[in-house]
């Protein structure tokens, strides 16, 4: 047994489930406020690494400022996206808006292969320092700062959701659309809001995956391994989303080291969270913290 | 669910139970599907008399056309009539691909007759995984059929035994009695034969009993089960029913280019099948078809609009325009024709049918 090696992917694995969680969360989000289920969460998140690294390589804009101006662009992206893609669709059957988002998709994997191109980038540095010691043990900046981040999105989601009037009409909007809209909601901000939230938060998360790997259109499939996250937390828990990020990020590296010492497979590391997945549909159909549909006649 | 309800012009009365079933209300339409039929049987002899009408290209545009019918038909059954979304029909099309070239190379049975016995492996395989379907639908249901295209990928890349991995397996020609179908032209006769027996199955299909309650599934299943209906038992019977077509037309598919790469039957696949079926109508049979047509000859026409009226510099993507074209087509028809092609095409049947008195 290689414990060293072991404690290394699980540290792994917390790492990047954290940023699982991010983008999961940023999924619940969209789904709880406007009950879309995105499929086109991985392309937002490659497109704000994109856009980020743009900035910075060819204008050379300090990171701070490329950062902030991504937010920004990424904002009007999800409010433009909702408005145009989504809108028309409201009260249409589940399948139409699955594959409105699955149509997009690809769409703009095809437009951001054409636009940035197919092959891998790295940003350029950003720390001064790339390794610090902590502890005896070496770990890189990038991942101090990826957990950081992940965490200060995770309190600011929740202070927003639970101090601010905005976070609060949210709430309401998830939880009933037609009370909400009776007692003054404009459901209609809340939806652009939900869209615009959801698309900077995910490409905070690309950034910070382009910052640790490198940007490529590799990312994008961020997106769909997001699904076993939320489903293993529950399709309409935000909390759910974050935990089952990490239990995915975990599993995923458990199912690599259990893959490369006894099994020698291969691929295991992109597989497994779909097993995962099935078996937790077939046991708990509506995931850990999910809540059960329940249908009156 | 879209497509259902499709509005009779006035005057177009059913008065019994057995007119309201038939397949063709009046003769006439019955005797235009059979002359359609031959029409479509003598486009190879035409091929290369008339260039300009049928030359070898347009013969293997009619030759994927078909194949992604049969699949897409078959996709149909299980989104447009049961209402259950499958993100992974790609992959079950690439199993019975994998597997008649399978059967064939392994038992020397001839192609011929495996390309039936992919569909009913590949119906098996539907059915197994089908089984989440019996607690789950919805979008649950949708994510679920995306992860068995993941799990149904990662097989085709690991078997060596089954689909040569990485470097693919051989599909032998058709062999009837001696008859070597190496040819496009013979081998068209054969894809619209299994058209031919996929559009009746489909169409027969809807109006049996089984396919009543596959639709009373889709409609209302609470009401369905109320009514008897044993709603786990049809949810994963329309698994097993679609991926039977998706079988044959995968095998078509592969004994067609003669060589099966088990790389080839990524997400995209099974996304351009949903797009054909949504952009060819829903529940519909004959939409299936003409959604097959649209998708397939969609990058033709995108190819063709990107050398003659595009700059220079977007015709230079034009691979990437292509894979936008599908993409935007979906949203494009979904926001704004969500019934799809065949509600269009019904809609052209009425008007002409009431001309002058278009009330």
């Amino acid at each position: 047994m290689n414990w060293d090696l072991l404690f290394q992917l699980l540290i792994n694995g917390v790492i990047v489930g954290l940023l699982y969680g991010v983008v999961a969360m940023c999924f619940v989000l969209i789904y709880k406020s406007t009950q879309v289920v995105n499929f086109a969460q991985g392309e937002f998140l490659l497109l704000g690494a994109w856009v980020c690294l743009y900035f910075l390589v060819e204008y050379e804009f300090p990171f701070w400022l490329g950062f902030l101006l991504t937010m920004g662009f990424m904002a009007i992206f999800g409010i433009v996206v909702q408005t145009l893609i989504l809108r028309p669709l409201i009260g249409e059957p589940i399948i139409s808006i699955i594959m409105v988002t699955i149509g997009f998709s690809t769409f703009m994997q095809s437009l951001m292969n054409w636009v940035f191109g197919n092959s891998a980038v790295r940003f350029p540095q950003i720390f001064e320092v790339e390794v610090v010691n902590i502890g005896g043990l070496n770990v890189e900046t990038a991942y101090l700062m990826s957990i950081a981040m992940s965490i200060i999105i995770m309190i600011v989601f929740f202070a927003f959701f639970r101090y601010s009037r905005f976070g609060l009409a949210m709430r309401a909007t998830a939880y009933n659309q037609q009370i909400a809209q009776s007692l003054g909601i404009s459901i209609k901000q809340v939806f652009m809001m939900a869209w615009a939230i959801s698309a900077v938060v995910s490409a905070v998360a690309g950034i910070i995956i382009g910052m640790v790997s490198a940007v490529s259109n590799a990312l994008a499939f961020i997106g769909i391994k997001v699904f076993p996250a939320v489903i293993v937390g529950g399709l309409d828990s935000i909390v759910g989303g974050v935990f089952g990020g990490i239990i995915i990020g975990v599993l995923e590296n458990l199912a690599e080291f259990v893959d490369g010492q006894y099994l020698h497979w291969g691929n295991m590391y992109q597989i497994a969270p779909f097993y995962i997945l099935i078996i937790i549909l077939m046991i708990k159909p509506y995931g850990l913290f999910g809540t059960p549909d329940i249908e009156r006649v | 669910m879209a497509g259902i309800s499709t509005p009779r012009p006035c005057g177009d009365y059913r008065t019994s139970y057995k007119s309201d079933m038939t397949i063709f209300p009046t003769r006439v339409s019955r005797n235009v599907a059979i002359f359609g039929v031959l029409l479509l049987a003598l486009f190879p002899l035409v091929n290369n008399i008339a260039p300009f009408i049928a030359n070898d290209y347009h013969l293997s545009l009619m030759i994927q056309i078909g194949y992604y019918s049969i699949a897409a038909i078959g996709l149909n059954i299980l989104v447009g009539f049961t209402g259950q979304i499958s993100l992974g029909h790609g992959a079950f099309f690439g199993f019975g691909a994998i597997f008649s070239a399978y059967l064939n190379e392994t038992t020397g049975i001839p192609v011929f007759f495996t390309i039936p016995l992919a569909g009913v492996a590949t119906a098996a395989v539907g059915l197994l995984f089908g089984i989440p379907a019996a607690r789950i639908k919805g979008l649950y249901l949708a994510i679920a059929t995306l992860a068995s295209q993941f799990i149904l990928e990662d097989f085709y890349a690991r078997a060596d035994w089954f689909s040569g991995g990485s470097s693919g397996i051989a599909a032998n020609y058709v062999n009837i009695l001696g008859l070597e179908l190496d040819d496009d032209k013979k081998y068209y006769y054969l894809v619209l034969f299994w058209l031919v027996i996929a559009l009746i199955a489909g169409a027969n299909l809807i109006r049996s009993r089984d396919g009543r309650a596959l639709v009373a599934v889709r409609d209302h299943y609470l009401s369905a089960e109320v009514m008897g209906i044993n709603l786990t038992k049809y949810r994963i019977l329309s698994f097993g029913i679609s991926s039977a077509f998706a079988g044959v037309g995968g095998a078509l598919y592969g004994h067609y280019l003669g060589y099966v790469s088990a790389e080839g039957f990524t997400l995209l696949v099974s996304i351009s099948f949903l797009a054909m079926i949504i952009i060819g109508g829903l529940g519909s049979i004959m939409g299936s078809v003409l959604g097959a047509i649209f998708i397939t000859l969609l990058p033709e026409t995108m190819e063709v609009l990107a050398t003659v009226a595009l700059p220079e510099s977007i015709a230079d993507g034009k691979a990437y325009v292509k894979e936008m074209s599908v993409g935007a087509a979906i949203i494009l028809f979904l926001i704004f024709e969500p019934e799809g092609l065949a509600h269009r095409w019904k809609l052209i049947k009425a008007y002409w049918k009431l001309y002058p008195f278009s009330y």
